[in-house]
């Protein structure tokens, strides 16, 4: 029997007191395409970095057919003939992509324009090579990437979780080049928590759990609710789905918004009217970098419009378009941002500083002077009812894992008993226990009568808590859909466009 | 291919270590020392004489002392508002300019009401001081907000312009007509001198000042929640945004708060040891000062610590120049070292530093 | 010599000092790091050049040995915010406030005391023309510097060096993700931005006005650091910036002779205030900066 393309014996990689990855066992097998299942946290991300050298081990060693071999640089990796596709992508906004690629693989701009072009034909990957980086959408950065990876001639490529940027449609067709690329020889290790898609497409899958290997299964053979199972560590929490309520009075309203930023980069939005009522939850999908963060920005009021444009959002019935956060807040407006640290919470304060953030208008001040026995109260109470693993309210906020960061912004939001509640990715690197139960949360708080409105890349997600939903692409919205009466489908068929919506569409994330 | 020149990795500590944090001044020190120490040598000094010239001279009689006293009076006023800026990631380092216009406000009283009298001419003095030091701030502020021009440059820039705008006005229609053409006013009158604290000495009522706006800083940087909001600002601005916090607000009261002590310590200069408007009204304060917040971790106790460092180091310097035959510059070149030294010490307050090269992947 | 030709013969060698350290600042700035020390860097450079001119080591020694000098300091720069991630601003202020200290020390003994500068190179016929004929004689560093500039220019645009400061500039993480050595490059570029510093200030001190004085740098380190801003990071722009401000330093003279009364104080302040001025102007124009900007500037980055 010939020995795997990639083995390896014990590997361990330890962060401060945190154990990444603890004696990790595994062989990928030429011509195959092995997944690595684990939810977040479980240590996949690390564990790939090791194999590409951007970390190295602390323990065990990597067998490269056979033999030892020793990376301690992507460059060395690539040598060797591993290559790997980044979650978050490692491109270039301001470069082109023939400039990109040139970074890591030798040769004349006109030579590697034409090995682009040629090896776009032959797998699917089409792509401009002259195009700026920024002005492409995400599933074509993602082909760069992958075409940069295969210049280089990989035996071995490594993908981390490359459908979570990716709609529907262009999942279908990724995986039409994963086969291509499978039956020219290349292995690939398929790094995801999505169980129908490694079901799909791999041979292998290697489940990790808290950083150590669970099992190793043929996925084919197992169904998703197994799978499931070996990688949470007990049955998949169920979700009981909400029957809607009558919808109440309009909490929040946009009306006709149009917006062009400062920022070059960034989207406009155009034309957008909408509104969430008492008693509902509003989701909203797309693809990033769709108009997403500038919707966020003007509903929370981190951005403001100009005075004239007040009307164009609108809170508890009150124009607000020209106000800043606070005001806004002062409504009974409460809102969990994607950026956890930094945005919303300051990684370098401790929780009590972190809650004084939006907390501060329940009684933490007065005359002006910060009341640090209620901080600290307040700070304890948000704690244990959110379940939030930490010392206590003196640990700073950056110390704390993202999970549980998260479910201190969304406690320390919840406990301002908002009105309407504003939530952007809810659940992103948060757990599976946790985020069933920020969930159930956000479906309580609607029951209670508060308007919600959630945006998240994950339809599954939407499907779950929503009432309705809408998507958004190049900064507009679709009709709103009633979660009851629409599909993943039809969802995705927004997402990349109607007109191109069927079958090998293409999605852009800027015009 | 290894990332780094040396074999040293920063771990990030999981909160920042008190410890580190009181021990990095002293560290700095140290190290400072000894590279100046190794630079005497070099320049033929005797070292031994001039730290004692520099360090304990200034604390070993009451006359040296009550000098130190007197130079720290406007180091502790600046540092304490500019420290204001620094945490909130408004970095003003026009104080030098804004001392001076503090000066120049102040004098307007004795130059243009030479014959004026009253205990209050010296209070209005000061008034007048910090209101021109807040003044010149503003024009930095107004590129900041509305303009979103840098404050390092734009307060740099207006220091230079104050420096001629000082000698315009000495050696033009401020100058003493009776001053033998030395580019400088006339001598002020009796009421617009800061009264004496400790007589014998020039230490004035100035001193006290500092010490009410350090207790000041302190209430408001520590328990106050506005200077909890320019905190915010300066760790995580997007937080800031997010909150609701307005950003303008803080580079106004951070860039007004930093003018309004300049100007002050510059109008106890001339109201205290000058008596006139000179040239070099200033000798530097506004730049020492930066060294002397971030010196004092920009900490409103620790400025306290670090502006009576720099003071004595100030004082000591004058003393060496006479015993050993240093200049002056060589405290300059201490404190700037003694600052390069800082910065590297506090990283341990964030991180652990580990030696040891990446292990070996066990076969 | 009429007032606009007064302008048009000095303006390269005013623009000399601020366009070497511009040049070396803007290198730096590319690469994601805001050495905010060039004041200090010049005002070492000069005074080590200054020295060596004066003891008879000629002005090739000089500015070798004032670009090493003002390399060593942004290596004590770069010690602290690569290798320890200090804040980057601090850091620079410190490098500043250690120069000008190291800067008085050393010239001491050297106050008022003068030295020869450089005889002036003129290009055959062109140098005759009227008006403009200034323009083409010009000391062997103004020409070297012109094609310095040129090199930078091309380096950073053409060439895979230039490439991969860009990139790492922008996106240091992604930089390293795909193996290369960020802080390496970083050290690098710091480092040249150290050495034409300390050209800059031995221009000054031994070409420009060959006389020693406590501060001869006067700020122009600032506005280096401010031409890069005005230029948006574009080596086209920055040389025009420099022979504009190397102009506007002329101009006032040039008025002052031709008879316009002009206050002395104000004629020393007009590049200030002109700073002051054009950096409004540029920076807000937020899109103009985002577009040309260097994403990742001032930021530290840990592996």
């Amino acid at each position: 029997m010939p020995s795997p393309l990639l083995t390896l014996r014990g590997l361990g990689k330890s962060y401060g007191s945190v154990r990444a990855n603890h004696a990790i066992d595994l062989e990928v097998a030429e011509g195959s395409i092995h997944a690595i299942l684990g939810e977040n946290g479980a240590g996949k991300s690390t564990l790939m970095k090791l194999i590409y050298g951007v970390e190295t081990p602390d323990a065990g060693e990597i067998l490269w057919r056979g033999a030892p071999l020793r990376v301690t640089s992507p460059a060395e990796a690539r040598r060797a003939g591993i290559g790997m596709v980044f979650q978050h992508f490692s491109l270039f906004d301001t470069l082109t992509v023939v400039e990109n690629i040139s970074l890591v693989v030798p040769g004349t701009k006109a030579d590697l324009g034409q090995r682009i072009r040629t090896l776009g034909q032959t797998f699917g990957l089409d792509v401009d090579p002259q195009a700026y980086v920024h002005a492409l959408s995400v599933g074509e950065r993602q082909r760069v990437e992958i075409i940069r990876c295969l210049m280089t001639d990989p035996r071995l490529l490594i993908l981390d979780e490359p459908t979570s940027v990716l709609p529907p449609q262009s999942v279908e067709r990724l995986f039409q080049t994963l086969q291509r690329l499978k039956e020219g020889g290349v292995s690939i290790l398929f790094i995801s928590h999505k169980l129908d898609e490694v079901r799909a497409i791999c041979d292998r899958a290697t489940i990790l759990r808290a950083g150590t290997v669970v099992d190793n299964v043929d996925p084919r053979g197992h169904d998703a609710h197994a799978l499931a199972r070996m990688m949470i560590g007990h049955a998949m929490p169920e979700m009981a789905h909400a029957r809607s309520l009558a919808p109440g009075e309009v909490l929040l309203q946009v009306d006709r918004l149009n917006h062009r930023p400062d920022d070059p980069f960034a989207m406009a939005l155009a034309d957008m009217s909408f509104e969430v009522r008492t008693g509902e939850v509003l989701g909203l999908a797309g693809v990033s970098g769709n108009g997403q963060a500038e919707l966020t920005r003007l509903i929370s009021g981190e951005w403001t419009l100009p005075r004239a444009d007040a009307e164009r959002v609108r809170m508890m019935g009150r124009p607000v378009g020209d106000r800043g956060a606070a005001d806004r807040r002062e409504l009974g407006f409460a809102f969990v941002p994607e950026e956890r640290l930094g945005r919303g919470a300051v990684p370098d304060m401790s929780l009590a500083d972190n809650s004084l953030l939006t907390a501060h208008r329940l009684g933490l001040v007065r005359n002006g002077l910060i009341d640090r026995t209620r901080e600290a109260a307040f700070t304890r109470r948000c704690i244990e009812e959110f379940d939030v693993r930490a010392p206590g309210p003196e640990a700073e906020a950056g110390a704390l894992s993202g999970g549980n960061l998260q479910k201190f912004i969304v406690g320390r939001e919840l406990m301002l008993a908002p009105r309407l509640l504003f939530v952007a990715q809810p659940t992103w690197g948060v757990d599976i226990g946790a985020a069933t139960a920020i969930r159930r949360r956000l479906v309580e708080l609607r029951n209670q009568g508060c308007a919600i409105f959630v945006i998240s890349e994950e339809i599954e997600e939407l499907f779950e808590i929503c009432d309705r939903v809408m998507v958004i692409r190049e900064g507009r919205l679709s009709p709103s859909l009633r979660i009851a009466e629409t599909d993943v489908q039809e969802v995705g068929r927004y997402m990349v466009g109607t007109r191109e919506g069927t079958g090998g569409g293409d999605e852009r994330a800027h015009s | 291919m290894t990332e780094l020149p040396f074999r040293l990795r920063l771990i990030r500590r999981d909160g920042a270590s008190r410890r580190a944090a009181l021990l990095a001044p002293l560290a700095a020190l140290l190290a400072a020392g000894l590279v100046n120490f190794l630079l005497y040598i070099a320049m033929g000094k005797d070292p031994a004489a001039v730290f004692y010239a520099m360090l304990v001279e200034p604390f070993v009689s009451w006359s040296s002392f009550s000098e130190v006293l007197l130079k720290l009076t406007p180091l502790l006023l600046i540092a304490e508002g500019l420290a204001v800026g620094f945490r909130a990631k408004v970095i003003n380092i026009g104080a030098e300019g804004q001392f001076i216009l503090g000066a120049i406000f102040a004098a307007s009283i004795p130059v243009w009401f030479p014959e004026a009298t009253g205990g209050w001419i010296w209070a209005l003095m000061l008034l007048l001081g910090g209101i021109g030091g807040a003044l010149w701030a503003t024009v930095p502020a107004f590129w900041r907000v509305r303009l979103n021009a840098s404050e390092i440059l734009v307060t740099l820039m207006m220091s230079l312009i104050a420096a001629q705008l000082l000698n315009y006005l000495l050696v033009g229609p401020w100058k003493d007509p009776m001053g033998f053409n030395f580019p400088q006013s006339v001598m002020f009158q009796n009421d617009a001198i800061l009264p004496t604290l400790i007589p014998g000495t020039r230490v004035n009522v100035a001193l006290i000042l500092a010490f009410v706006w350090a207790g000041l800083i302190y209430l408001y940087m520590q328990k106050s929640f506005q200077g909890y909001q320019l905190l915010v600002g300066g760790l995580a601005p997007h937080a800031t945004a997010y909150a609701g916090f307005s950003e303008g607000r803080a580079v106004w009261l951070s860039l007004l708060i930093g003018g309004f002590a300049a100007g002050l310590a510059g109008a106890a200069e001339v109201a205290g040891p000058l008596g006139q408007l000179q040239r070099s009204v200033s000798s530097g304060y506004g730049y020492t000062a930066i060294i002397v917040a971030y010196l004092g971790g920009l900490h409103p106790i620790g400025i306290i610590f670090s502006s009576l460092l720099i003071a004595a180091l100030n004082i000591g310097g004058d003393n060496a120049m006479v015993s050993a035959d240093l200049p002056k510059a060589a405290v300059e070149v201490f404190q700037g070292s003694l600052l390069v030294f800082y910065l590297a010490a506090i990283t341990l307050v964030r991180f652990r530093i580990q030696w040891r090269p990446p292990q070996e992947v066990r076969a | 010599m009429s007032g606009l030709a007064f302008i048009i013969a000095g303006m390269l060698a005013a623009a000399t000092p601020f366009l070497l350290a511009a040049l070396g600042e803007l290198v730096a700035e590319r690469s994601g790091v805001l050495n905010l020390g060039i004041e200090g860097m010049m005002a070492f450079g000069a005074v080590v050049a200054f020295i060596i001119v004066h003891q008879g080591g000629g002005h090739a020694a000089g500015f070798l040995a004032a670009g090493v000098a003002g390399m060593a300091l942004a290596l004590v720069f770069a010690w602290l915010a690569l290798s320890l991630r200090a804040n980057q601003v601090a850091a620079g202020l410190a490098i500043a406030i250690l120069g000008e200290g190291l800067s008085a020390l050393f010239g001491k003994t050297y106050e008022s005391t003068t030295v020869t500068g450089l005889p002036k190179i003129a290009v055959p016929g062109l140098a005759d023309l009227p008006v403009a004929g200034g323009l083409f004689q010009q000391d062997p560093i103004v020409w070297l510097t012109l094609l310095a500039t040129l090199g930078l220019w091309y380096a950073l645009r053409f060439t895979k060096l230039g490439l991969v400061i860009r990139a790492v500039g922008e996106n240091p993480g992604a930089a390293r993700a795909i193996g290369y050595p960020v802080l390496a490059i970083r050290y690098g570029a710091v480092a040249f931005g150290g050495l034409m510093a300390g050209f800059a200030g031995a221009y000054a001190s031994t070409v420009y006005t060959p006389l020693w004085a406590e501060g001869m740098i006067a700020g122009r380190g600032w506005i280096a650091l401010a031409l890069v801003v005005f230029a948006t990071w574009m080596t086209g722009r920055v040389f025009f910036g420099a022979v504009l401000f190397g102009a506007v330093s002329l101009g006032g003279l040039a008025a002052q002779a031709s008879g316009v009364s002009l206050n002395s104080q104000f004629l020393a302040s007009l590049p200030y205030i002109v700073t002051i001025i054009v950096l409004g102007i540029i920076s807000s124009n937020k899109r103009l900066l985002k577009i040309n900007g260097v994403a990742s500037l001032g930021e530290p980055f840990g592996p």
